[in-house]
């Protein structure tokens, strides 16, 4: 146990306050964070595998389907979970929500006048494989206003949460699309430092792609690594 | 070859139905509750309640906040590969909750007190807040206030500046339904509660 946890990069992470977005105004905390060295507790954290993923899970063109397909564009994602030396991040949960092709979520919290679709639920969670790799079948989420600022809208994007080895390894991040003209408008994307902003744009990939089936975007997402001590003999 | 770490974005509003969805009623499951004791019934430690609020810097409770807790069973071990000791009959350790469904926005989580990890530092409860506005999680120690002597030597209390330390110290309380600890989590103002960098 001399492992140590790297450091959360803050030259990745947007910063707690970012007068843009303005639900941060109130929220984003002001004082500085107290850093603390890894012990035990840093180290170990929730395990999660297969015995919590269904069946369709993965699949949420199906796993909220009443009587039907959903509408809108079949999609699917996949891609790589590694740590910052490249690791695969195996047997790790992926949880993930989106609104529908139409920028509907079926949160009963989302008054957005557009339709939910009886056919898509929007969550799903799958575990990656040996090789860190996961894969997701959904529809494309579509865009959606929000109140923040005059006419403005979110860009397409698919909400991803991650546990890795470690309870500090959690990440919850978003994926967007690429080429989305709203994301040079978005004070979410744009929160986030410059150099690391097209970390979070998925690639539109012919390999993900299947054939007469669906497109596909690749997605790999960083998760902090750790630096290995050698034991003391 | 180097990669980089993928950045945090908020948790945003509407997540309940995908993280928390059958504590909202949607027709989903979720894989962690706010109830650790569910399913363990045979287990060391003295159980109790942690109920808090989020507060905004207006003072406001939040209820659009995701909280997930982590922590060590009754005899300080963690269910976890790290941690070698056998763990205590099943006891996971790791509870979530929204703070939508409660009509004062609070999050109420019914576990056990962990004892000390290593003997060094003082019990405490690893919690880790999300909510729109959050552009990162927000990761701090819940410590118990009646643990007097244990917090005195706690190495990460140390590291804390004397006059933060209470944001700390979860309120020890009693009342028909048992024994429940009180940890309110202000993201702001005078008593911002310390977050830490872990």
């Amino acid at each position: 146990m001399t492992d140590t946890l790297k450091p959360r990069d803050w030259e990745a992470h947007p910063p707690h306050r970012h007068p843009d977005y303005r639900s941060t105004a109130l929220r984003g905390p002001t004082k500085p964070m107290i850093p603390v060295p890894s012990s035990l507790s840093e180290l170990t954290g929730p395990v999660y595998g297969h015995e919590v993923v269904g069946e369709l899970d993965a699949d949420l063109t199906r796993n909220g389907a009443s009587n039907g397909e959903p509408l809108g564009e079949r999609i699917i994602v996949a891609g790589r979970v590694l740590d910052e030396d490249g690791r695969p991040q195996r047997n790790t949960l992926i949880e993930l929500w989106q609104a529908n092709a139409a920028g509907r979520y079926i949160d009963h919290g989302d008054s957005h006048d557009a339709p939910i679709d009886p056919n898509f639920f929007g969550g799903g969670r799958c575990v990656t494989d040996d090789e860190g790799r996961y894969r997701f079948i959904t529809v494309k989420p579509g865009a959606y206003p929000w109140g923040n600022h005059t006419n403005g809208w979110r860009p397409n994007h698919i909400h991803f949460s991650l546990f890795g080895p470690s309870f500090t390894t959690r990440l919850i991040t978003q994926m967007y699309f690429p080429g989305d003209p709203l994301l040079d408008l978005d004070p979410i994307y744009l929160g986030t430092p410059e150099a690391a902003r097209e970390r979070l744009v998925g690639k539109f990939s012919l390999d993900v792609t299947e054939e007469n089936y669906a497109l596909g975007y690749a997605f790999d997402i960083v998760l902090r690594g750790r630096n290995e001590t050698p034991m003391e003999s | 070859m180097a990669y980089k770490q993928t950045p945090s974005q908020t948790i945003g509003p509407f997540f309940a139905y995908g993280l928390t969805a059958e504590q909202y009623g949607y027709a989903f499951n979720q894989i962690a509750t706010a109830d650790l004791l569910a399913g363990v019934p045979d287990m060391d430690g003295e159980r109790i309640k942690i109920v808090g609020r989020v507060l905004d810097g207006n003072g406001a409770a939040v209820s659009d906040a995701m909280i997930e807790i982590w922590q060590a069973d009754g005899q300080g071990r963690y269910r976890h590969p790290a941690d070698d000791r056998i763990a205590n009959s099943g006891f996971r350790g790791f509870g979530r909750v929204g703070t939508g469904t409660d009509d004062q926005a609070r999050f109420v989580f019914d576990t056990i007190k962990p004892a000390s990890v290593d003997g060094v530092q003082a019990p405490h409860i690893t919690i880790c807040i999300f909510a729109r506005g959050l552009l990162n999680h927000l990761f701090t120690r819940i410590y118990f206030d009646d643990e007097v002597n244990a917090n005195a030597s706690d190495p990460v209390l140390a590291a804390v500046p004397d006059d933060r330390r209470h944001t700390l110290l979860a309120r020890r309380g009693e009342d028909v339904s048992g024994i429940h600890y009180t940890f309110d989590i202000a993201l702001q103002g005078e008593n911002e509660t310390v977050f830490l960098d872990i």
